[in-house]
């Protein structure tokens, strides 16, 4: 069970985490890995916090993350970051798209958005890599890239081959975004 | 070839391997991808049903004329459904017949979260249940022969968990399954109480026969890692327990959840010190064996509630927890919400305006309970708002008719809301019942219904008439209004509070998400002209947030439904033109 990989994937329902759970599950399975990947549907779809989890491995049992059990932690929003930092390993990866979305008991002024919290993350001695997501997914061609660009930073933290990944790209996108997805990858894999 | 598949995904696989050829279901999260997956097999005739209880019919029927069939539902599906359940389990079937549950442990998106093991219990029935994609696929299969070998409809118990996670199935081919031929015979099909008698003597034979299957099938195994200790469990509980114990005890993996083996357990017992029983929910398992003398440890250091974890198991069993930390700041909760354009947001903005009391239902806009709008007092089960609403009026008086409604989905309405409408009218309550329109079953993903026109597989096909059948069933006041239209909704209400007689106001608009929907373009707030008095935060709209004390509109989000146009005191806000001309 060692060799078990945990990534747990958050975001806002809406964001695509799901797509990124299926590009990655897809993957490693191509690996010729063990996958588990548990997906969210239904109430909390709806712009509520949403949380995907991927494991692989030789062999994967349970398809959930605990606390204290994510290897990487992919976040396409701070906040929602901040929320699940409980179930990364201490000293594990961080992975957040810097972008803010302001939950609703912040939008009726019930709640601050907490500030510094990526600061804060580090403190707790995570590993934090913050990218602006949205700025390099357009610089690819599309604000809709923010899903591969992302992606693409995990992808380097989990040191796997990149050749998997844009074979997988190359697979799952319609021929016409081919070049534009791969250069999102790119984008995300360098990102410093 | 390998797939990764949903739980769903793959039971919907498995129905196509068994050549099953005829589904019926209602959508219900966790359940509703096995049959929008069995959709879209072109072997399978495939429907969604007004209901449970009608799709499970619908799958007996195909079974006396001897096809192989199946229905799908979730937890509380089961309980709409239970009627046609408990008699078919004294008739069995002819074809192979499976229904699906899929429960929802911690209620993820449920209004409670009941064991569905109780039913195959009650009924009699032989439950399987499944813990990963690859066992959904191969329990499918093997539900059709127990089916058809031991003459019962076959329950698959899914959980969220399960029905929700991907894992690798490797496909197989489609049995050539040849359909029984219909043999007329009374005896067996016809359940009155001259022929049930002796069928409740087969149906208790049935379970012994089912018990010894139980004993020695592979689907309920031993695996002996030569510990002292050993744990039964199944479904996703046992993954959770490999994942927090390992091979530091011995397991006994249960495949068929009811009848529940008696020797091998007792064989199990005698192979370690000390057993667990870990089940999520209701203590099952624990009780079967307390009642067959092995002693076992379970719900006294398990929960009853919510879903488990690898680390229920590690707190609850005394092993160490991994590490974890968290950020030294309040997180302010992110619940779900309405989504931009939603039509419900106007219609429940008007109703909180109204101060009435708010009979509600099962939907999307079960969320208008939440702040800011607020606007629900009760909430049961599919079709109850219509119903309650009539036992309140007749309850309190006259003067509550007037201060009272029900808001009930349009699909909600078909499943279950025309009975209790039909109750309103024959027993004479005033009542106001508002059928919020969205062309679509919305909560679980748009799923088309029998208001909207089209089937399962997008075929065109007849619609019904809201307001016809609310005439028909004796419904005098019939409204039709749109729910961007506030004046116009407020107006609406309040005319059908006042009036006589019992009244339907259909509040009409498809749901924003829907593919066919034009949105208008993004609206935004005049800087100079908004004062910041926050009277558009009152629909509770994720698109407006304050910034420096002024209202300010997402362009991203922003769909230009326009409602938030008519709750400004000083007109701040309008389209881009708009904004930069006034």
């Amino acid at each position: 069970m060692s060799n078990v990989k945990s990534i747990l994937i958050v975001g806002v329902g809406g964001q695509g985490t799901l797509l990124a759970s299926r590009l990655l599950g897809g993957a490693m399975m191509d690996e010729g890995y063990d996958v588990k990947v548990s997906e969210v549907h239904g109430m909390s779809q709806r712009g509520g916090s949403v949380e995907t989890y991927v494991r692989y491995g030789d062999k994967v049992y349970s398809p959930l993350i605990s606390l204290g059990e994510a290897d990487v932690l992919l976040a396409f929003e701070q906040l929602e970051a901040a929320r699940y930092l409980p179930y990364l390993k201490k000293g594990g990866h961080i992975v957040v798209n810097t972008q803010k979305m302001d939950p609703m008991p912040v939008v009726a002024g019930n709640a601050q958005y907490p500030q510094g919290l990526l600061d804060k993350m580090s403190e707790q001695g995570a590993n934090v890599l913050a990218i602006d997501a949205l700025s390099l997914a357009e610089q690819a061609g599309s604000a809709k890239a923010v899903n591969v660009v992302l992606i693409g930073a995990l992808a380097k933290r989990l040191g796997t081959d990149k050749e998997i990944w844009l074979r997988t790209i190359e697979k799952t996108v319609p021929p016409k975004f081919i070049e534009m997805n791969k250069k999102a990858f790119e984008l995300g894999y360098n990102a410093e | 070839m390998k797939e990764l598949l949903l739980g769903n995904e793959a039971v919907a696989r498995g129905l196509y391997e068994a050549g099953v050829t005829v589904v019926s279901s209602y959508p219900g999260t966790p359940s509703t991808e096995i049959t929008e997956t069995a959709a879209k097999y072109n072997e399978i005739y495939c429907e969604w049903a007004p209901n449970e209880k009608v799709a499970m019919e619908t799958a007996s029927g195909a079974s006396f004329g001897g096809a192989r069939s199946f229905c799908a539902m979730k937890h509380v599906g089961l309980n709409v459904a239970a009627d046609p359940l408990f008699t078919m389990s004294y008739i069995g079937v002819n074809g192979g017949m499976v229904a699906a549950v899929a429960d929802d442990p911690s209620m993820h998106s449920s209004q409670n979260e009941q064991d569905s093991r109780h039913y195959a219990i009650a009924a009699k029935l032989p439950m399987l249940e499944p813990s990963d994609s690859a066992e959904c696929r191969d329990f499918t299969k093997l539900a059709y022969s127990l089916s058809e070998q031991f003459d019962t409809p076959v329950l698959l118990r899914l959980t969220t968990r399960i029905s929700h996670s991907r894992s690798i199935v490797e496909l197989e081919e489609r049995e050539n399954y040849e359909q029984k031929p219909y043999v007329k015979c009374p005896q067996k099909n016809v359940m009155l109480p001259a022929f049930a008698k002796p069928k409740h003597v087969k149906v208790e034979e049935r379970t012994k026969k089912l018990i010894e299957w139980a004993e020695t099938s592979p689907i309920n195994r031993i695996e002996d890692n030569g510990s002292r200790i050993g744990v039964i469990a199944a479904g996703s509980v046992y993954q959770y327990a490999r994942e927090a114990l390992g091979d530091t005890v011995s397991y006994l993996k249960i495949g068929m959840i009811n009848p529940l083996p008696v020797e091998l357990i007792k064989k199990f017992a005698s192979m370690v010190d000390k057993v667990y029983v870990i089940e999520e929910l209701d203590d099952i398992i624990e009780t079967h064996c307390r009642k067959h003398g092995v002693s076992v440890i379970g719900k006294e250091i398990f929960p009853l509630c919510g879903e488990f974890s690898q680390n229920t198991i590690r707190q609850c069993m005394g092993v160490a927890l991994p590490e974890s930390s968290k950020v030294e700041a309040e997180i302010p909760a992110r619940p779900p919400v309405m989504c931009c354009g939603c039509p419900h947001r106007g219609l429940f903005y008007v109703l909180k305006k109204l101060k009435l009391y708010v009979s509600g239902d099962i939907g999307c806009y079960t969320l208008g309970a939440s702040a800011p709008l607020s606007a629900m007092d009760t909430s049961i089960c599919m079709g109850a708002s219509v119903s309650a609403l009539h036992g309140y009026n007749k309850a309190v008086g006259p003067d509550a008719e007037k201060k009272s409604v029900a808001v009930i989905g349009d699909s909600t309405f078909i499943h279950s809301g025309i009975t209790s409408l039909i109750d309103i009218a024959y027993n004479k309550s005033n009542s106001v019942v508002i059928i919020l329109d969205n062309s679509i079953t919305g909560m679980t993903g748009h799923q088309q219904n029998p208001t909207t026109g089209y089937t399962i597989k997008g075929d065109p096909t007849a619609a019904v008439n809201l307001e016809s059948l609310c005439h028909a069933v004796g419904i005098p006041n019939v409204r039709v209004c749109d729910p961007y239209n506030l004046k116009e909704m407020e107006k609406t209400v309040r005319e059908e509070l006042a009036s006589d007689g019992a009244s339907v106001i259909i509040s009409r608009r498809p749901c924003a998400l829907l593919k066919y929907v034009k949105h208008n373009p993004p609206l935004r707030v005049d800087p100079n002209k908004c004062i910041g008095c926050k009277a558009c935060f009152g629909i509770a709209c994720p698109a407006i947030s304050l910034r420096d004390g002024k209202a300010e509109i997402d362009r991203t989000q922003c769909v230009g439904c326009g409602v938030c146009e008519g709750l400004c005191p000083k007109q701040a806000i309008g389209s881009e033109q708009e904004v930069a001309e006034k």
